[in-house]
């Protein structure tokens, strides 16, 4: 309790001094939890993905499209318990800066493969019946004021006109990982739409979906779904539903890369600065600590002193980045609108963060603690601060 | 190891020199109060001792070949010209600074054999530090800058707290226990130094220039409270200073100029 009262007293006696530390601490824990969970945004897809789930595509190119009939054939392959299939829609919603994810599914099969989309029955039965009926995620919902029975007009860009949806659901995430933020129709409308206007597009797939007896046999009915099209006119490949993600990632890699390396400079410039606080603040002390070692303290306990004032130090500029970086995450979400689906604050992004407010205090106080705990006491006791 | 500064003629002739000083006091007896009745033994017995330091190559000699018995209820000054070694020498005799050479017994403990744990776990128990500077810890009150030793203790809390209130009424400041040394005059800050190096009831008090950064009148009332210690209490007492009317209060005075003893 004694050393606890120093240890505090000691901390603020130089009041500015030690705000100005804990400001910078603050302003580094921040940014250090903000830029981890832009990039836990990015690879956020992928975390959320589901490893009995395959993603079946052109080998050629996602931009390819793969004959409906394929969805008979990955059927029979063995190891496979369902298919589906979506269709990216690319549609514009009143303009193009309202950006969200649109997929034209075969509902019935995508929403049991999606047992993490929770519908209400009555919604997905209302869904399942309407023709021109959508379903959107409550993120999607609550950005744009949806509700049940809206119709929402869409500006086809990949395939062109006028297209209306009936709101018929707004699905939540079984989780807060979950993507909700997507709104899908049914391919049947689209399929029969295309085959009017373009009927050698008609019966096409973007992509199939692919739901596994066994997950640990993923790598081995990718190989078996591929081999069944191989040397068609339209070569698939199959690949975890993950890697399918991460492939999409794998593209601005450079980016993320880039903010890891700043998100971790940042705590290393504040380890530098709060270096020299404690530096100069152990300067200024050596007589008091050179007395305490007179008085009979060990070289450990002065050491401990010094590191218990850091990381004291760091802990409060900790704690109040930590506690900052959620409403300046959910700002940055709210202003980027649809564009990291999934946005929040992870649990281990926090940790993280409190064990760099931990490292930067005790890496600072490293080198003063040890040439205090050795200093010679004479030497102490003469030094002039 | 520099040469001896003294030879062995010279070292005789200093001890005889300060044994035969009509006003020192040569037996227990003369002593005055607050001698130990057993003092045939002394407290602190200085052998060979020397000490160097090393700068760029060049062997620099502090204290050279020092002899010297301080017995239990001295009261004993150490007086010499700047640089002449003193503070070493209380720095020495306090464990806080280790020897080149020789040998420095404390109740028959010699202390330059110890290693820095036991060093200082030695001091801790046996020696009360009066600084200059008074050395106090600025953002701790009187009571707990006081208090500072008995941490090293087993004492309870109430205990401490106890000895604490004592000492405190000792030197005549029970009114200002929770002040902070900023808020106290210098002879105040001195006081509570004094009270904090009686706390732990040590076996020696050593006072480098107690009353160095104090005025006259003050510094007159903290050589009283020393002499106390040493009347009242039977401290032994072991002070450097420079100033000849704080040398006075001393029972025994001995000078050293370039690191050697003399009259």
């Amino acid at each position: 309790m004694f050393v606890v009262l120093l240890v505090a007293r000691n901390a603020f006696r130089h009041k500015l001094r030690t705000v100005l530390t804990v400001v910078g601490i603050v302003v580094a824990i921040t940014a250090f939890g903000v830029l981890r969970t832009i990039v836990d945004a990015w690879y956020a897809g992928a975390n959320a993905s589901s490893s009995a789930r395959l993603v079946t595509r052109s080998s050629v190119s996602l931009v390819f499209p793969l004959p409906l009939t394929y969805a008979q054939k990955i059927r029979q392959v063995p190891g496979v318990e369902s298919v589906s299939w979506a269709n990216w829609f690319g549609g514009v919603y009143q303009a193009e800066r309202n950006f969200f994810p649109q997929f034209a599914i075969d509902a019935s099969s995508y929403l049991d493969m999606y047992p993490e989309l929770i519908l209400s029955d009555a919604e997905r039965k209302a869904f399942l019946l309407d023709r021109k009926g959508a379903i959107v995620g409550r993120k999607l919902a609550d950005l744009y004021g949806f509700k049940v029975g809206d119709q929402i007009p869409l500006r086809g860009t990949i395939y062109s006109g006028i297209w209306t949806f009936n709101l018929r659901g707004i699905y939540d995430g079984v989780d807060k990982g979950t993507d909700t933020s997507t709104m899908y129709f049914h391919f049947d409308l689209l399929n029969e739409t295309i085959k009017k206007l373009y009927p050698r597009r008609g019966d096409q797939a973007g992509i199939m979906l692919v739901r596994l007896r066994d997950p640990g046999q993923a790598a081995a009915v990718s190989a078996a779904i591929d081999a069944t099209f191989k040397n068609s006119l339209a070569e698939t490949l199959t690949e975890t539903e993950k890697a399918f993600q991460l492939s999409f990632v794998a593209m601005t890699e450079a980016i993320l890369l880039a903010i890891q390396a700043v998100s971790f400079v940042v705590i290393v410039i504040i380890m530098a600065v709060m270096a020299n606080t404690m530096a100069m603040t152990a300067r200024e002390r050596s007589a008091e600590y050179a007395t305490l070692k007179a008085l009979g303290f060990s070289g450990a306990f002065v050491a401990m002193l010094i590191f218990a004032e850091s990381i004291g130090i760091a802990l409060v500029g900790g704690s109040i980045g930590i506690a900052a970086t959620f409403p300046i995450a959910h700002a940055f979400a709210e202003q980027m609108g649809s564009l990291f689906p999934i946005f929040f604050v992870s649990d281990e992004t926090v940790v993280m963060q409190a064990a760099a407010a931990i490292l930067v205090g005790a890496v600072a106080a490293a080198f003063p603690a040890w040439r205090t705990a050795r200093v010679r006491i004479v030497d102490g006791l003469r030094a002039v601060a | 190891m520099p040469e001896a500064c003294v030879t062995g003629e010279q070292k005789v002739e200093s001890e005889q020199k300060v044994e035969s000083d009509p006003t020192l006091p040569t037996t227990a007896d003369d002593r005055g109060a607050g001698t130990l009745a057993n003092a045939a033994e002394p407290l602190v017995a200085i052998r060979n001792l020397s000490k160097y330091y090393v700068r760029g190559g060049q062997v620099i000699p502090v204290l050279s070949d020092i002899d010297l018995d301080v017995y239990a209820g001295d009261y004993f000054a150490l007086m010499g010209p700047s640089g002449s070694g003193k503070s070493t020498l209380l720095n020495l005799i306090a464990g806080i600074d280790k020897p080149s050479g020789g040998e420095i017994r404390i109740a028959g403990v010699d202390i330059a054999r110890l290693s820095e744990t036991d060093l200082a776990a030695w001091r801790a128990a046996n020696v009360g530090f009066i600084f200059q500077f008074y050395n106090l810890m600025p953002v701790l009150s009187a009571f707990d800058n006081v208090e500072l030793p008995l941490l090293l203790t087993n004492l309870s809390r109430r205990e401490r707290r106890e000895r604490v209130a004592m000492a405190l009424d000792l030197v005549g400041l029970t009114d200002r226990s929770d002040h902070y040394p900023n808020e106290l005059s210098g002879g105040q800050q001195q006081r509570v130094a004094i009270a904090r190096a009686l706390i732990t009831d040590p076996t020696i008090i050593v006072a480098d220039e107690p009353t160095g950064d104090l005025d006259r009148v003050t510094a007159e009332e903290i050589l009283g409270l020393i002499d106390r210690l040493n009347v009242e209490i039977g401290k032994t007492i072991i002070m450097v200073t420079h100033d000849p009317k704080a040398a006075e209060k001393a029972h025994r005075l001995i000078h050293l100029e370039k690191g050697v003893l003399t009259e």
